[in-house]
């Protein structure tokens, strides 16, 4: 558990709807992350946590409702979205490190063409993050040649370079062989003992009773939870979330 | 063997004649087919249709029919040009662009959805995301089917000689006409520049398959 105290909200969702065909995969979301608070999303999988997650930079679009993000309703696609994408950062599962530029390029270009920082100043920064993720010494490698733990570390410091006021991350270690999790997760938990925002889809249970403030349970597009970690795992209210937790647990 | 080497002068022209339609034309058409591949995958839908129609249009009609729309059509629509040079490189290059678009179009395809969702998600717009981490790594798949469809324009600038312009195919009719006893020789004259042209494309092709393919 975080020790700050969390203020006004930064990420809101009001009635936020989303069909996939006939499949209804958002039904009426509705949750508020204020800042410094760390938010775990988990549930079943096709219980549209990702798509939560990807809707909230509107990677997915949605039908009903709206989402702000410090204030501002998200827009539709244009200038004014790409900025606001800008303040919030994303982390893929696939880790989506940019096939063709090196690790420091994969960092710096943001900063460089969508900031317009000087070229010596994003390589600096992005060096000091790569540094902090543990990855400085790969900077001038290609991301086909790093480890899927080292790729996903990159990826972090990716999105931090754009200095984002949230975090999100899309099951971030779902992809990773076990002895790379840990490496993943060291860095996520840093980031939240540091007072960033983070909204995070996982399964990594040890995560969710570590470094968040909050877990939310999602199944069949629904928020079925909102609780904090202890209530949620010693007393899980609904036998839906009971029935998740038992599963996992017999494991 | 000695009408060709008697003509050399008139086959060197007619060699240069070809090289200046095919590398005009392709410039162009590769500037175009770019654009209409960009339009094709766009967010705006009016762009995406334009493309669509243009390509589909293009590419499912005879070279022939681009010709003579470019030599008489056009004129008649009140686009004067001086040399029927002009008309073939309009036909060439707008016919060769609906290729481009869709060999440029299947490249953006082959990159993983993932890159360009990881490059809105860091702010980029629509432009940025396709020029700086699209296109750099559709063009690496594309260059292959790209040299093929050049080598079909150097083919394909053959037909205008059927239009009163003077390049390679024109000079060797001009011949064959010239040396009725000598025909054969003549054609294969004709052919061997053409495969002066086209043979390296070839060669040129296989060694950047080999030089830029990247690393997932």
């Amino acid at each position: 558990m975080t020790t700050h105290v969390p203020g006004d909200a930064l990420v809101s969702l009001n009635a936020v709807n989303k069909h996939y065909g006939q499949l209804h995969v958002l039904k009426d979301i509705n949750l508020q992350v204020r800042k410094g608070e760390v938010v775990v999303v988990i549930g079943p999988s096709g219980s549209g946590k990702s798509t939560l997650c990807r809707a909230i930079n509107r990677l997915e679009t949605i039908e009903g409702g709206t989402i702000s993000i410090d204030g501002k309703v998200l827009p539709e696609e244009g200038k004014e979205l790409a900025q606001l994408r800008a303040d919030v950062g994303m982390v893929f599962q696939s880790f989506n490190l940019f096939a063709h530029k090196t690790i420091l390029e994969n960092v710096t270009l943001g900063p460089i063409k969508v900031k317009g920082v000087p070229k010596a100043t994003a390589d600096k920064d992005a060096m000091a993050l790569l540094e902090r993720v543990g990855v400085g010494h790969q900077a001038p490698k290609l991301p086909a040649q790093l480890s899927g733990g080292q790729q996903q570390r990159v990826a972090i410091a990716r999105a931090l370079a754009m200095k984002p006021k949230v975090m999100l991350f899309d099951e971030p270690t779902s992809a990773l062989d076990p002895e790379m999790i840990n490496e993943v997760l060291d860095v996520m938990i840093q980031l939240a003992k540091e007072g960033m925002t983070m909204i995070v889809v996982t399964h990594e249970m040890g995560f969710a009773r570590k470094a968040a403030d909050r877990v939310v349970f999602m199944a069949d597009g629904q928020i079925v939870e909102d609780a904090t970690p202890e209530e949620f795992f010693t007393n899980p209210k609904s036998d839906r979330a009971k029935d998740f937790l038992s599963k996992l647990l017999t494991h | 063997m000695d009408v060709i080497l008697e003509n050399l002068p008139l086959y060197w022209n007619g060699f240069l004649r070809t090289l200046f339609l095919s590398a005009v034309s392709g410039v162009i058409a590769l500037v175009l087919g770019t654009l209409l591949a960009a339009a094709r995958v766009s967010p705006v839908a009016a762009l995406r249709g334009f493309s669509t129609v243009y390509v589909e249009v293009l590419r499912n009609t005879p070279l022939t029919i681009a010709f003579f729309f470019a030599a008489i059509v056009l004129p008649r629509l009140g686009v004067k040009f001086e040399q029927f040079e002009v008309a073939a490189i309009i036909a060439l290059s707008t016919y060769t662009a609906a290729f481009i678009a869709e060999a440029v179009r299947s490249g953006v395809n082959s990159v993983p959805v993932g890159q360009a969702e990881a490059a809105r998600s860091i702010g980029m717009n629509f432009g940025q995301v396709l020029n700086l981490i699209i296109l750099p790594q559709a063009l690496r798949t594309v260059v292959p089917p790209l040299i093929n469809i050049l080598i079909a324009l150097v083919k394909n600038s053959s037909v205008a000689g059927a239009f009163f312009v003077l390049e390679l195919f024109g000079y060797g009719r001009q011949l064959a006409n010239a040396n009725g006893d000598a025909v054969i020789p003549v054609l294969l004259g004709v052919a061997f520049f053409y495969l002066l042209l086209t043979v390296p494309l070839g060669i040129l092709a296989s060694t950047v398959e080999r030089k830029v393919a990247i690393a997932r």
